[in-house]
Formats: structure tokens, C-alpha cells, sequence
């Protein structure tokens, strides 16, 4: 042990600072040591997946409040599903970071529209945005449908109008989406995973 | 994957190649660790870098991005050649000893039948021999000059470890090695999976490159097996699902191929997609289309389709062209499309040749983002300098952005990998005014149909009786949503081999695609997923993770589609005789009178041994494939180069410079001027994701921002020493499309090799940057890849591709 | 003293004896580098569930993010490029704090409660308590705690003490895909890095072996390493971690020497800690001592 003689003043003069405060009795309060408290104690627990990659691993998210009529639910930690056979409760740090993406700053959470050649987003109603958006669709539809070809085959398609679906929306709102879009006589139709 | 997640522990050798478990899916990586826990399983990883998966690996070698076939195909040469197949599993359960007709030729990289024109094959001499019944004919004795394995073996014969070494650049040796490692489980007791993902896919060779390996595993016989298989590790959490449900141009729910103008009638439409078994015996599943479609069609237009108007299939519209995502972007750019609607999906970050795509955006009339995030498709138009060079007041095109809720925000079904769907729980409300996709869809749709029923319009019928069977129109309920797509009675349906018997009784949920009628007495909104919602409720959500095998198959968990089977072709990890390969390692076997076992049987449950119903009971000759006509670039994988390669020609066949690239790719006529060429661009360069990265998601959450904040590059040692980078420098990326600018890491993990006597650097390229969200703003990585697909399912070529490099 | 949900060994500059009739179970986590994907779940779950954000960075050329541990990254992970018998190896490594047995920090402390070593081995700190003289990254042998820039405490990574109290194990363990991190009793941890360090040996790892420092009696953060004998090669994790000469001086005879001589220096130090606030100061001092120390 190599301990130089100005060290050795530094030693007992810095270190004096907290140990001799003690002794005067100035420590700040009684030194309790308590751990910090289990944030999740009476949080709502649910049953969710992982919205990432293929793995679809099981999660938990908590929310604060009980599900009772005045709590409003807000998810404030999300880990695994120890239950979920392919996961057991891991998360990778794309699952584990999960929280900060329903919290992102960049969450959409109202519709907008830009309109030709503006230079930024304006605020509209949901049905504002519906009532044009259908109304495009209509008249695109309506002067591009193409019901015979030309060697007068019944063919029912609207290709001047196309679709990329979501590939991380559940099977549901999928199925829903290509019944829809079928029945619309849409043909140019891809899904993420093409590519 | 034909096997699931947890099945991986139970192999013996993990190939990982042509993807990056560990990175890309760490929570499904973990079954490899186990394997190497639990039985001593060694992991074997081949990727043009020392990626995170290699770490952990036994053996790691390097290969040159976009040489795949030239290794795999060394592989089955080196299986071939030293006997080292399970042969009973090859003369039972494949085509080997299937004759092809006489005519069939592979000459200097072409197959019989090239149309240069039309950059496709007539497929005419690639058919089997057929006896006067229009049975396959075989020779059991695979002597036959014409027989698949005779084929096979000289095709493959070229692939001498020599020349594969000098293609792929993986040392020899090291070559050597790994086929060593892979040609010991060729025994029954010893089982190896194949984990792979967009590393194979991502090529003008793409669906060749997974068939290749499909061919070393039927040799290896590993399919239908406990800790066999060939596994695709597939994108988001729910694209198996989305897959399934087919929001894709040429199929309908289910697979089921889609109507083009050819199928001018139902029931020409029916028979061409309805075969013929071509082996005596044989289940040929598919001969039950009639049924499936007809469901579907009772499922979509309830009442209004009836026997007499062909199930309203008129109403299905039918397809003139390819529409896949390249096709669309291409119509999209020629200005041919009006509106276009970005559910979930941020085209501009990830389709190849981001000018292109930003051009074809531009010209539509209206653009519809549904995205629970500002994705920089929808601010396509805005100016973010380097990054995103625009003018918008030229941009002319009318952009909506509407919230959507993210998963935990929704109740519904989820499908992983593995085919397994489960049911997931809403937890709070979304944002703001966010609203679930299928309220999105619904508000869409039914806005569309009351104008239609008020003002008229082109072709109202299909939109104005759309089956819409949901308690409140305007939300349909996940709930209703999956009871429809498993399917039910809409008469009584009875025992086909007992008429009075009833099955199921009108109005009740079906318990399976056994169940289906063509008769329209059965509605079914995807036959695969017949049964997920019978009467004994919702199956997606069962709970039990209970697991007597000990082989992870969980059978009361969730539900795997078909028919709850967790390993498909199961029926082969059985002999002929009905006893399995591997006791310890148990699927399903012959007990007598029925199949029975740890899975559901993949089998006529009575279809006795003796029978010779063989287990690829989804082709109509009962067998697998290692010659296959499907394929647009050949019966046998072929190795061409990508179409921007650092080598002059294709070293299989260098006085052929046709035969360099494959000849049937999808290449548009203006693309072709896109290309760059190892003169100017001498780099080879391949995307990939990162594994503190989802895609371009997570670069919005805070927490993936601090793991990985900013964009960069990786680079051997080498390249940086010739270039005079280090670490931490910013470097410029070039490709003939445009360029981007990143921080460069330079690392000893990423080798230079020696090809064809040239040396070749690789450029890594993470794609996770991009312009909006809490990291760093950064270039989109597919500024620089070419718009290049593969002609059998049109993945364009994000895995090899050539650049330059500079320090900026 | 019963306001504790985990019993209490030890608290810095308390004399008073810590009750020692319970026996609970020691807990110990293993971090078995060989199976280590270095995917950084651990970092993000530590993030996730302690509540703390780290700044968004850049990069620096190497996979490292963020480059070191600060107050708001308990853990990151170091990444190492080797090359052993011709081949490359990535030794990839989680850092943190090792929760050691004889912890350096707490007998460097001087405030009084603000470092405890619970019963069940956990090394924690209580900020509230802390005076950020940083002398606890003085004691530390592994260069863990890290002062904060927004209050002036010393933060590290607590073994997510509030989980361990009520059961559970902690977030990065619970979260590690590839089960790399383990958690349970310190027998349990050292009975299966014995078998992960069997099956390495078989894999040609002859001189795998766990890491368990005697020279802070042991941790209750192990790791299972392939190349046991040369620990350095991880990140420089140290080859023998001892507690600094200047600590152990410190605890032996300089602290009731300098209590009783230099009672002058303490009134000095009480007025300045009630006046200024101990930071800077202590800050000052502390690097000074280092650098000495490490001269």
C-alpha cells in the first residue's frame, strides 16, 4: 500500500466532511433505509403483445387505476409474460423500451391534412377527413373503374387507387381491410411483407 | 417457419444464415441458446459479417453478400458426393425418383425454354413424365438419367468446393468444415434447423435461395421434424397474420389465388386452380379449393351469393397485371394511379430507391397515411434539406394523416412466426382522438357505401351488399371479426360419409376446414384459420402453456393454424412405416388404427401405412420438391450474381455475360439506367436492421434513441486503411441513386475476401435512420438501393448492391 | 430500524450494530458473457423500470451506446473485438455494479445511511441520504457510481432492490432474451455457472470459469467468462479487484485518528457543508485523490 504523506491529509481531512457531521449529530435525518416501493403494487395488469418483430412475444403492460369508471388507464411499465411459451418473460430492448413508444412525442392523435403544395399540417375533424377523403376516393373510383376488359370479360377492378397494408395491426382489422378493399374492386394491394 | 420458435431447442445444429436471429428476434434466438444448453446443439452462423448471432456461435464463416446459392449448392454437391442423405427419407418422401420429360436441358446458365423477350421460361420440358392415367411416372432404383436425383446430381456437381470458395469468398476450408457439420445429421437420430430471414429474401435470387436449403433439408431429411425444418423468421409481429389474410394483389384469404381476366368463368376459375392428384393415393389437399373459396364468397357477400350467380364471383375483381408493392410504385411513378392509402407502412424509408418513390408519391392526387406515427412517408413533401430535398409548393398532392392506436391500445389476434395466433387484451385508450384500425376501415367503408346507395356510381353492387354483420356498424367488434374469419354453419352440415348425421348445426361456429362445404351451406373467411373460434370459443386465447412432451409444442396454447398443428408436414417425421425417425424426439406415429402422437396429425388421421398416403399433402404428387416447376428462374437453384456485382461475370458460366445476373428478374425499363457498376461503385453493400432498432419505429421511443442515437456505417479495417477513415468519422455513402452521410464504425468484423481473385469489401448499411423521430435526423439508407426484385415473389435487392465510400 | 422491507448488514458511517438474528437468502446475479448477444434488453429494461432516461447521444464509431455508465445508465454494455487462435471473437460484457460483499463504496462513504448492504447481499443507495462527496467512486474497484449533474448524488445500479423485496428478480434479468443474466440465490448462480462453464470447456474453452473476486470477498454479480484467466480482456474488468489502499487506510486508522486530531478541520467542513453544500468541494478533493492514487 503506497500512501503519500499529503494523501494520507487528504484522506482524513476530506472524509472528516460526513463522518464528523454525524458525530455533531447534523446527519439529515434518522438514517432509515428503506427500499424504493414496488410501483406496480395495485397497478391494472393486462395481457398485450409486443407489437415489434415476429416473435410476438407476450407482455404486460400495468396501468395506473383500477379500471374503475373515474380512472382514466394509463399505461406506465410493460415487461414480459412470464406465461407466454415462446418468451417466458424476456423482452428484447426493442420490447423492453416498449413504454417509450406508446409515450412517443412523435404519437399521432389527431387528423390532419396538407393540402396541395402547403408547407405544413393543418388540424381537421375525423369527419372532415372522411368526408374527403371518401369523396376523392369516389370520383377516382367512379372515372376509373373498369368493369369489362377489353375482350368484354367482367373484371371489376379499380387500379388507379392502391393500398399498402399494415403488417403489425392484429388479424382482425387485416381481414377487415381486404374485405373492404375487394368489395371496392381494389387490385393494387401489398402488404409489408414483401419487402 | 414450418416448425415454431421453442421447437428450435430441439436441434441439434442451428444453421443461422441469410439472417441474424440474435439481432433481428433476440427473444426467439433464446430457443438456440437452449438447444446449446440443453443437448449440446452447436450453432453454425454464415453472414457477410460477424454479426451479434456469430458471437455466440460455434463456428462462424464469411461469405460474400448475394452468393448464397454458390455455397448451399456446394453443400448439396458435398451431400451428394460423399453419401451422407437419409435415403429412405429421400426415395419416400421427395420427387428424387421422379422422371422428367427428355427434353429438359440446362445449358451455360439457361434452362430449357428461355423467352429472351419476355425475360421468362415456357416451362413445357420441366414437367414430369406421365404414364396413360396422368400419374407421375418414377424409377424407384434412381438410375434413370431422367429421374430428379440423377438431375439434381449432375446440376450440382459444378459446385466444387474450389469454385464455391472462389464465388462466395468463405475460406475453403472453413466451407469444408460447415458441410461437415451439416452432412452429420443426416443420420435419423441427429436433426439441424435453419433459421433464416430477409437475408435470403432480399435478392433477385431470393425464393431460389430458401428452396436451395429446403433441398439440403428434405436430403437431410429434416423435414416434419422435432428441431428440423426451414424456418423464416418473419418482420413484424403480425406478418405471418397479415400474410395469411392475404392483403396482397394475387391471392384472397386463405392463399387462394386471386381471379385474373383468364378465369373468365367460376367454374374455369375452379378448375384451374383445383389438380388432380399425380400420385396414386395421394390426400392432393388442394383438390378442396371449391370449398374454400365458396366459404370465403358466403363469408363477404352473405345472402347475395347463391350456387346460381357463381357465389358472386364476378364481384371479386380480377387482376390484368402485377400489382405488388415494385409494380404499384412503378404505375404510381408513370402517373397511372390517382390515390393511394399507407396503412402501417412507411414506403418512402423502406422501398428501394428513395427518389423514385418520393417522385411517385408526388404525382398521385391524394395520399391517405393510417399510422399511429409521423413516418417520413407522410411528409414526403416537406423539406428536410440533405436529408429530403423538396419544394413543396410544387407537390401537388393532398396528404392526410389520420391516428391510429398501436397494439396494447386494442383487442384482437396476433399470429408470431411460428403460425401461432393469440389473442392480446386492450389496456388504455390510444392518444388523443386515435381510433383502431378497423374503425378506420369501417368509417372509410361506410362513408363509401351510403354515398354509393344515395348518388349511384360505377358498380355499387359488391360495395352495397358487402356482408357486414356487426352489432355497431360503425365498430365491428374484433370479436365478430374472428368468428367470421374461422367460420360457420349457415345450414345444417352433415357426416359426408353418414348423411343423417349432423356436424354442425346452422348458425354454429365450425370446428375446422374439415367442416366447409362448396355447396354455400358454410361461410368461412380464411379456411387456414378454420376452426380458431369454435364452439368451444375463442382458441387464440387459451392460456394452458402446458407442455407433456417436453418438446415446447404447447397444444392448448393459443392456436396455430392449420388445425392447431405446431409442426406442418409432421407426418414425415415418421417412416413409412409409421414409426418415428427419432423415438426421443417424437412428432406423431401409426398406432394401428390412427395417427396419434404430440401434435395434431398432418395426416388423415385414418390413412393407414400401407396406404402410401404420403406427407407433403399439400402437392398433388404427395411428396416434397427438389425439382420444381413453380419456380420462374428454374426447377434447381442456380447461382447468378446480383444485378450490381463487384465480378465481371458470373464465374459458373463467365463466357455466357446473358447468364451473369438472373435472366428472368423484375426489372423495370427505366431502372435499368439505375444501375451502377463495379467501375465506378467498387463496393459491395448490404442493408440490415439493428437490433436496438425496430425498422423505423422505434427511432421514435426514447429509450431505443439512447441505445443507438445516430446513423452510421461499418467497415473492415482494411477499406478504412485504404480510405484513411477511423472510427467516428463521417463518411459519405454513394450509390448510382444518390448518397447519404453517416458515422463510420470500423470493425474487424467485417473481413475483406478474396473473390475470384479479386478483393472484395463490404459496406454494412443499418436502415433504422431516418428524418422524423428522437434520434439523431438522419439519410434513409434506401437512398442508395436498386429497384430490382425477384421474379417469383418481387423482393427487391436491399442485400447486395454496390457503392462508393468516402470521408467526408 | 423495522421500516426496512430487506433486512440490513451494514450502512455507511453508522457504528450502531444492524440486527443479525434473520437469516435470509443471499441472491446473486450471473452473467454469463458466452451467451451474451450484447443486445442491450438489460440496458433498456434497467432504463424502463427505474424510471431514468439517458440523454440521447451519438455515435462514436463503435457499438458502445451510451459510451459509459453515468447516472442514468446503471448498466451498458462493453463490446470487445478479439482475436484468440486465429479467430475472431466479439467478448461482449454487461457493466454495472457487482454488489460486493466487502463494497468499497460503503466503507468509503461518509454519509451516514446513504449506501446499505442489505442482508441478501444488494449493495444500495439511498440518495436522499447522500451528500455527493463521491468518495463511494473512490472506494468502488470497478468504477461504478456516478454523480449526478441534476442533484449532485451518486447513482448506480441498485439490483432493482424494490423488485427483489417483493419477490421478483430484477429487470434486466427478467428481461435478457437469451437468459445470459440470471437471477437467484448465490448458491443457485454458482451451481449453474458450473455447468455453463462444464459445457464451454467442452466447446474448447479450457480456461472458462466463473468470476467471483476474493479480493472484495466475492459479488453478488457474477460473471461465467470464456477466458476466466485473462478477465481483462472483457472491457479491462479487473484481473483482481482489491478495495483502494487509500479506503482501507481510511477505515483502518485515519478515520478515528482524523476524528479525534483534527476536530478543527471537521467545524471547517461543517461550515462549508452547511454554507456551500459538500458538491464541488468533495468533487475537487475526490479527483484529486484519484489522480494521486493512481500515480
Amino acid at each position: 500500500m503506497q500512501v503519500t504523506r499529503r494523501q494520507f491529509f487528504k484522506i482524513c481531512s476530506a472524509g472528516l466532511g460526513g463522518s464528523s457531521i454525524a458525530m455533531l449529530g447534523y446527519s439529515p435525518t434518522a438514517a432509515l433505509a428503506e427500499v424504493r416501493e414496488f410501483k406496480l403494487a395495485r397497478a391494472t395488469e393486462t395481457r398485450n403483445m409486443c407489437p415489434y418483430c415476429s416473435v410476438s412475444c407476450g407482455v404486460l403492460a400495468y396501468s395506473i387505476g383500477d379500471k374503475s369508471k373515474n380512472a382514466k388507464a394509463k399505461i406506465i411499465h410493460i415487461e414480459g409474460d412470464p406465461d407466454n411459451p415462446v418468451n417466458r418473460g424476456t423482452l428484447c430492448p426493442k420490447g423492453a423500451g416498449l413504454l417509450d413508444m406508446i409515450n412517443s412525442p412523435n404519437r399521432l392523435k389527431f387528423p390532419e391534412v396538407r393540402e396541395a403544395g402547403s408547407n405544413e399540417w393543418k388540424r381537421i375533424s375525423w369527419d372532415e377527413a372522411i368526408t374527403r377523403i371518401t369523396k376523392h376516393m369516389k370520383a377516382d373510383r367512379d372515372a376509373n373503374f373498369v368493369e369489362k376488359n377489353a375482350e368484354g370479360t367482367t373484371v371489376n377492378r379499380w387500379n388507379t387507387f392502391g393500398f399498402l397494408a399494415s403488417s403489425a395491426s392484429s388479424n382482425e382489422p387485416g381481414y377487415l381491410t381486404v374485405k373492404t378493399l375487394r368489395a371496392l374492386g381494389v387490385v393494387a394491394l401489398d402488404t409489408q411483407a414483401r419487402i | 417457419m414450418t416448425n415454431h420458435w421453442v421447437d428450435i431447442k430441439n436441434a441439434d445444429l442451428v444453421v443461422i444464415m441469410g439472417g441474424n436471429a440474435a439481432e433481428a428476434h433476440p427473444c426467439g434466438f433464446k430457443w438456440v441458446v437452449e438447444a446449446k444448453k440443453g443437448r449440446k446443439a452447436r450453432l453454425i452462423v454464415v453472414d457477410p459479417r460477424f454479426t451479434r448471432s456469430a458471437s455466440v456461435s460455434d463456428f462462424y464463416a464469411p461469405i460474400r453478400p448475394g452468393s448464397d446459392i454458390a455455397f448451399l449448392g456446394g453443400v448439396i454437391n458435398y451431400l451428394l458426393t460423399n453419401d451422407k442423405i437419409h435415403h429412405d427419407y429421400v426415395k419416400n418422401y421427395t420427387n428424387a425418383t421422379f422422371l422428367i420429360d427428355e427434353g429438359f436441358k440446362f445449358d451455360d446458365g439457361f434452362f430449357s425454354g428461355y423467352n429472351a423477350e419476355k425475360r421468362s421460361y415456357d416451362k413445357a420440358t420441366w414437367q414430369y413424365q406421365k404414364d396413360k392415367d396422368g400419374y407421375a411416372m418414377v424409377d424407384e432404383t434412381l438410375q434413370s438419367p431422367h429421374c430428379v436425383f440423377q438431375l439434381m446430381k449432375k446440376h450440382y456437381s459444378r459446385y466444387s468446393p474450389e469454385l464455391v470458395s472462389k464465388v462466395t469468398g468463405t475460406p475453403k476450408e472453413d466451407f469444408l468444415k460447415i458441410c461437415g457439420m451439416i452432412a452429420e445429421t443426416s443420420v435419423p437420430g441427429k436433426t439441424m434447423t435453419i433459421l433464416y430471414a430477409l437475408g435470403w429474401t432480399e435478392h433477385t435470387v431470393g425464393s431460389q435461395n430458401i428452396r436451395t436449403m429446403a433441398m439440403i433439408q428434405l436430403l437431410l431429411g429434416n423435414m416434419g421434424r422435432a428441431g428440423g425444418g426451414v424456418n423464416a423468421l418473419r418482420g413484424h409481429s403480425n406478418v405471418q397474420g397479415i400474410t395469411d389474410m392475404c392483403l396482397y394483389s394475387e391471392v384472397l384469404p386463405g392463399y387462394l389465388s386471386a381471379p385474373t381476366d383468364g378465369d373468365k368463368t367460376f367454374d374455369e376459375y375452379l378448375a384451374k386452380r383445383t389438380p388432380k392428384a399425380l400420385r396414386p393415393n395421394q390426400m392432393n389437399f388442394p383438390q378442396n379449393f371449391p370449398k374454400w373459396i365458396t366459404s370465403l364468397c358466403k363469408a363477404w357477400y352473405g345472402s347475395a351469393a347463391t350456387k346460381e350467380n357463381g357465389f358472386c364471383y364476378d364481384w371479386l375483381p380480377k387482376k390484368d397485371a402485377a400489382y405488388d408493392a415494385m409494380a404499384i410504385f412503378e404505375r404510381m411513378h408513370q402517373g397511372k394511379m390517382q390515390g393511394f392509402v399507407c396503412q402501417g407502412f412507411n414506403p418512402l424509408a423502406s422501398m428501394a430507391n428513395k427518389r423514385k418513390i418520393g417522385d411517385a408519391l408526388a404525382k398521385l392526387k391524394y395520399l391517405v397515411i393510417i399510422d399511429p406515427l409521423s413516418t417520413e412517408t407522410s411528409e414526403f413533401w416537406k423539406n428536410y434539406g440533405e436529408f429530403n430535398q423538396t419544394d413543396p409548393a410544387q407537390i401537388q398532392t393532398e396528404v392526410f394523416r389520420l391516428p391510429c392506436t398501436l397494439v396494447a391500445e386494442d383487442s384482437g389476434s396476433y399470429t408470431n412466426s411460428g403460425r401461432v395466433a393469440q389473442w392480446h387484451w386492450k389496456a388504455a385508450d390510444g392518444p388523443g382522438d386515435s381510433k383502431g384500425d378497423a374503425e378506420i376501415m369501417a368509417a372509410l367503408f361506410l362513408r363509401l357505401k351510403e354515398m354509393y346507395a344515395k348518388d349511384g356510381g360505377k358498380f355499387p353492387d359488391a360495395i352495397l351488399n358487402l356482408a357486414w354483420p356487426h352489432r355497431i356498424p360503425a365498430k365491428p367488434a374484433p370479436e365478430e371479426l374472428l368468428m367470421e374469419i374461422s367460420g360457420k354453419a349457415l345450414a345444417d352440415v352433415y357426416d359426408p360419409k353418414d348423411k343423417t348425421k349432423v356436424i354442425a348445426k346452422a348458425g354454429e361456429q365450425l370446428a375446422g376446414f374439415a367442416q366447409l362445404r362448396d355447396d354455400g351451406s358454410t361461410s368461412c373467411g380464411n379456411w387456414i384459420y378454420g376452426g380458431c373460434w369454435s364452439q368451444a370459443g375463442n382458441l387464440t386465447a387459451r392460456r394452458d402453456a402446458a407442455d407433456p412432451s417436453g418438446l415446447g409444442q404447447t397444444l392448448n396454447w393459443g392456436f396455430a393454424w392449420p388445425a392447431n398443428r405446431r409442426i406442418l408436414y409432421n407426418r414425415a417425421g415418421a417412416d413409412p412405416s409409421g414409426k418415428p425417425w427419432d423415438a426421443k424426439r417424437a412428432g406423431i406415429r401409426w398406432t394401428g388404427t390412427a395417427w396419434a402422437g404430440n401434435d395434431v396429425p398432418d395426416m388423415r388421421p385414418d390413412a393407414a401405412p400401407e396406404e402410401k398416403v404420403m406427407p407433403f399433402i399439400m402437392t398433388p404428387e404427395g411428396v416434397a420438391r427438389l425439382f420444381a416447376p413453380l419456380m420462374a428462374e428454374g426447377p434447381f437453384p442456380e447461382h447468378y450474381e446480383p444485378y450490381e456485382t463487384p465480378l465481371d461475370n458470373n464465374p459458373f458460366h463467365p463466357k455466357n455475360p446473358k447468364a451473369t445476373s438472373n435472366p428472368t428478374a423484375r426489372v423495370f425499363k427505366g431502372d435499368m439506367d439505375s444501375f451502377g457498376t463495379a467501375k465506378d461503385f467498387p463496393y459491395v453493400a448490404t442493408t440490415y436492421r439493428l437490433v436496438e432498432h425496430f425498422h423505423f419505429w422505434t427511432k421514435h421511443a426514447h429509450i431505443n434513441a439512447v441505445l443507438q442515437p445516430e446513423h452510421f456505417v461499418e467497415i473492415g479495417e482494411e477499406l478504412a486503411k485504404e480510405k484513411g477513415i477511423q472510427a467516428g468519422d463521417k463518411v459519405k455513402v454513394r450509390s448510382n441513386r444518390g448518397y447519404i452521410k453517416a458515422v463510420a464504425v470500423v470493425t474487424k468484423r467485417i473481413r475483406t475476401l478474396d473473390v475470384d481473385g479479386k478483393k472484395v469489401h463490404t459496406v454494412g448499411l443499418p436502415l433504422n435512420s431516418g428524418f422524423t423521430g428522437v434520434t439523431k435526423p438522419g439519410f434513409i439508407t434506401n437512398t442508395l438501393t436498386p429497384f430490382v426484385g425477384d421474379p417469383n415473389c418481387q423482393t427487391p435487392e436491399y442485400k447486395a448492391f454496390l457503392v462508393n465510400i468516402e470521408k467526408v | 430500524m423495522a421500516l426496512q422491507s430487506l433486512d440490513i448488514k451494514q450502512r455507511s458511517a453508522t457504528t450502531t450494530p444492524a440486527p443479525s438474528v434473520r437469516k435470509t437468502v443471499e441472491v446473486a446475479k450471473l452473467i454469463d458473457v458466452s451467451t451474451c448477444i450484447g443486445c442491450k434488453a438489460c440496458q433498456a429494461a434497467c432504463m424502463e423500470w427505474n424510471d431514468i432516461r439517458d440523454e440521447v447521444g451519438r455515435n462514436y464509431g463503435v457499438y458502445d451506446n451510451p459510451m459509459d455508465l453515468t447516472d442514468k445508465s446503471w448498466t451498458v454494455m462493453r463490446y470487445a473485438e478479439v482475436e484468440e487462435k486465429g479467430r475472431l471473437e466479439w467478448l461482449i460484457r454487461k457493466d454495472g455494479c457487482m454488489h460486493c460483499l466487502e463494497p468499497g463504496c460503503l466503507k468509503a462513504c461518509p454519509a451516514p445511511g446513504a449506501i446499505v448492504q442489505y442482508a441478501n447481499g444488494i449493495v444500495d443507495f439511498h440518495e436522499e441520504h447522500c451528500i455527493g462527496c463521491g468518495y463511494c467512486i473512490t472506494g468502488c474497484p470497478f468504477n461504478i457510481p456516478r454523480i449526478s449533474k441534476e442533484d449532485g448524488k451518486a447513482y448506480k445500479c441498485s439490483l432493482c432492490s424494490d423488485r427483489v423485496a417483493v419477490g421478483q428478480a430484477p429487470a434486466c434479468a427478467k428481461a435478457c432474451p437469451t437468459g445470459a443474466i440470471q437471477f437467484g440465490t448465490k448458491e443457485d448462480m454458482q451451481d449453474y455457472a458450473a455447468k455453463r462453464i462444464g459445457d464451454l470447456k467442452e466447446r474448447g474453452f479450457d480456461k472458462a470459469g466463473l468470476y467471483d473476486p476474493a479480493g472484495v470477498g466475492g459479488t453478488h454479480v457474477m460473471y461465467v467468462l470464456h477466458h476466466a484467466d485473462r478477465p481483462q480482456l472483457y472491457s479491462g474488468l479487473p484481473a483482481d479487484p482489491g478495495i483502494s489502499p487509500l479506503v482501507s487506510l481510511w477505515k483502518g486508522f485515519a478515520k478515528p485518528l482524523a476524528s479525534l486530531a483534527l476536530g478543527a478541520v471537521a467545524l471547517g467542513s461543517l461550515f462549508h457543508y452547511v454554507m456551500k453544500g459538500p458538491n464541488e468541494v468533495s468533487k475537487e478533493t475526490e479527483k484529486e485523490v484519484e489522480k494521486e492514487g493512481s500515480q
